[in-house]
């Protein structure tokens, strides 16, 4: 298995990354051998044996009641924030 | 033994006021400020907290409220948050990013009266197994300036090794505990999945991540984790399941432990170098009173390439949320949101990360999911019943660490694969969410070599016990590298 680096590109317009054209050949030939690596996985008999969906036998997620646990932090989150106005996150405008 | 070599003794000396935490940190500092500009073991010193902590510890230790790990100078790892203090994951994307939050164990050692003395360097977003991934600049072996300290928790590994703090927290996805452990010549240990809570610890692969410690010796592992382990409502994956009491743990006897030796991690790629000690470390066990037989688990070669589906994705799915909008790196002057998005991504993280994003992001894409991530959870179950078939018949599995001991910085870092196969024999751990240590067990040309313990889930008392039986007998974990007082307390203080 391998990736063109046409391929490279689409996919890490996916991933919302930026690549620089220069470094898609590198991405192609690197990713290429992580799934060539990894094809070792395909002849591998796993019949009917079910995904494992977490480390511990029989746990589960736990979820927890959608409910306000500590205060209004607006403004010590916003302080890490590259740009905020009146509390607001900005951003370049979505619509016109 | 030295005097004063591991936290255990450092704690009596401090009880015993043959020291003050005050000295016992600004010694520590001073060690920091002398082996920085070599080492790169820290990305931040809290220089000035760290005594303002100190002092409070020396008026609880003054005062009879003193707990065994009050006063006692530490170090986390950059992927733990803490409140007001850089929080950066070695990561130019978060290199502005101020914790307005402390992690669970964060909150833990503090409470229980620790200092911290900063935040240790590590592999970018803990991808890596040299610590050269590092947007600071990579961190150089103690042992050998020449080569790495092992990855991801590279900084805690070789900041323990120059003896800058008795302990330093870490994390393992696939091996960032135990692999660096190994190459530092230091004890580490992963604890079972779920054991630590995670909250507030930057996310990898959530499915194999977990917070653990290194320290200089198992039974400074047992009082630390003592105080970090525990259920923690605010991390999902957190299990109520009671934490023994370790200290009491260490001391089972050894007689009738049953050790099974892995046979595939003797196979090819193994320096003899590593395999001499190893053999060595289980014959000691012998000596002890355990049982050794060989044991096969036929899938476990698997873990690698499982590995390199399952973590990718997960990284792909958890690292979404750096988008520079709320916090952390933002491109200067964005044409539009998706230019703002893409290029502050591409900015802000570096060639290994991009690197499993894309790979992640492909193995989880629309057509390749079952081929992949689904036949990846597959196989991961068939290690997981390997692992469980082996722990009805022995008691602890050992075998070495890594196939190596430290390699030279640049020396792997063309060529991702030779990197990743570093992990080779500490990824399985994860994929089965269990309990595995690192101790030291010999020097090979003057460079540390690792032995490994894994236990079934929640067996963390019985990996700390086999480990101090060995370290009572031996003085590996005791050894420093050239230069390094093995005494916390000598030298700088009065």
């Amino acid at each position: 298995m391998s990736l063109t680096p046409k391929q490279i590109e689409s996919i890490a317009h996916l991933a919302r990354l930026e690549l620089d054209v220069a470094d898609v050949p590198r991405y192609a030939e690197s990713i290429s051998s992580i799934l060539r690596l990894v094809s070792e996985l395909e002849g591998v008999n796993t019949g009917d044996v079910a995904p494992m969906a977490h480390p511990l036998e029989g746990q589960v997620q736990r979820l927890r009641a959608d409910a306000v646990t500590s205060g209004n932090l607006r403004e010590t989150l916003q302080g890490n924030a590259p740009q905020t106005e009146a509390g607001l996150y900005l951003v370049p405008k979505v619509i016109e | 033994m030295t005097a004063d070599a591991t936290l255990a003794s450092l704690s009596t000396g401090l009880r015993e006021r043959r020291y003050s935490s005050v000295e016992l940190t600004q010694a520590a500092l001073a060690r920091i400020a002398r082996t920085q500009p070599e080492l790169n073991t820290l990305i931040t010193v809290t220089g000035e907290a760290a005594l303002a902590s100190a002092a409070a510890a020396d008026r609880q230790l003054a005062a009879g409220t003193a707990g065994p790990l009050t006063g006692v100078p530490m170090i986390h790892k950059d992927i733990f948050c803490t409140t007001g203090v850089l929080t950066t994951c070695g990561s130019r994307m978060l290199s502005n990013f101020v914790s307005p939050y402390d992690a669970h164990i964060v909150t833990r050692l503090k409470d229980a009266g620790m200092v911290m003395l900063g935040k240790a360097n590590m592999d970018e977003f803990a991808m890596g197994s040299s610590n050269e991934t590092s947007y600071f600049g990579p961190v150089k072996n103690p042992w050998d300036t020449s080569r790495v300290p092992g990855g991801s928790s590279g900084g805690s590994a070789a900041a323990v090794a120059a003896r800058l703090a008795p302990l330093a927290t870490a994390s393992d996805t696939g091996g960032s505990i135990r692999q660096p452990a190994a190459l530092c010549g230091v004890t580490g240990i992963k604890p079972t999945y779920g054991r630590v809570s995670r909250y507030g610890m930057i996310a990898f692969a959530s499915s194999l991540d977990q917070a653990g410690v290194i320290t200089v010796s198992a039974e400074d592992a047992a009082l630390t984790l003592q105080a970090m382990a525990g259920f923690d409502p605010r991390d999902s994956t957190s299990v109520d399941v009671p934490v023994p009491d370790y200290a009491a743990e260490l001391q089972q006897p050894l007689a009738g432990l049953r050790i099974g030796v892995l046979r595939e991690f003797f196979g090819e790629g193994l320096q003899p170098a590593i395999e001499g000690p190893v053999r060595e470390a289980l014959a000691t066990w012998q000596r002890l009173g355990a049982t050794v037989i060989e044991v096969s688990l036929p899938s476990l070669p698997l873990s690698v390439a499982t590995y390199y589906v399952v973590a990718p994705a997960e990284a792909s799915s958890n690292l979404a949320r750096f988008d520079g909008v709320r916090f952390g790196h933002r491109c200067d002057k964005p044409r539009d949101l998706m230019d703002l998005y893409k290029r502050s991504r591409a900015e802000g993280f570096g060639a290994e990360v991009k690197r499993r994003i894309i790979t992640g992001t492909y193995v989880l894409s629309a057509g390749y999911f079952d081929a992949y991530y689904l036949k990846a959870q597959r196989v991961r179950a068939l290690i997981t019943a390997d692992f469980k078939r082996a722990f009805a018949e022995v008691d602890v599995l050992v075998g070495p660490t890594t196939p190596t001991t430290a390699f030279g910085l640049g020396d792997k870092t063309s060529d991702p694969i030779t990197m990743y196969l570093n992990d080779i024999y500490t990824i399985g751990a994860n994929m089965a969410g269990l309990p595995a240590m690192s101790i030291p067990c010999g020097l090979a040309d003057g460079l540390p070599v690792g032995v490994q313990l894994i236990g079934p889930h929640f067996a963390e008392g019985r990996l700390l016990a086999a480990a101090h039986a060995f370290q009572r007998e031996t003085d590996w974990h005791l050894r420093t590298p050239a230069g390094v007082s093995a005494d916390f307390a000598a030298g700088e203080t009065r």
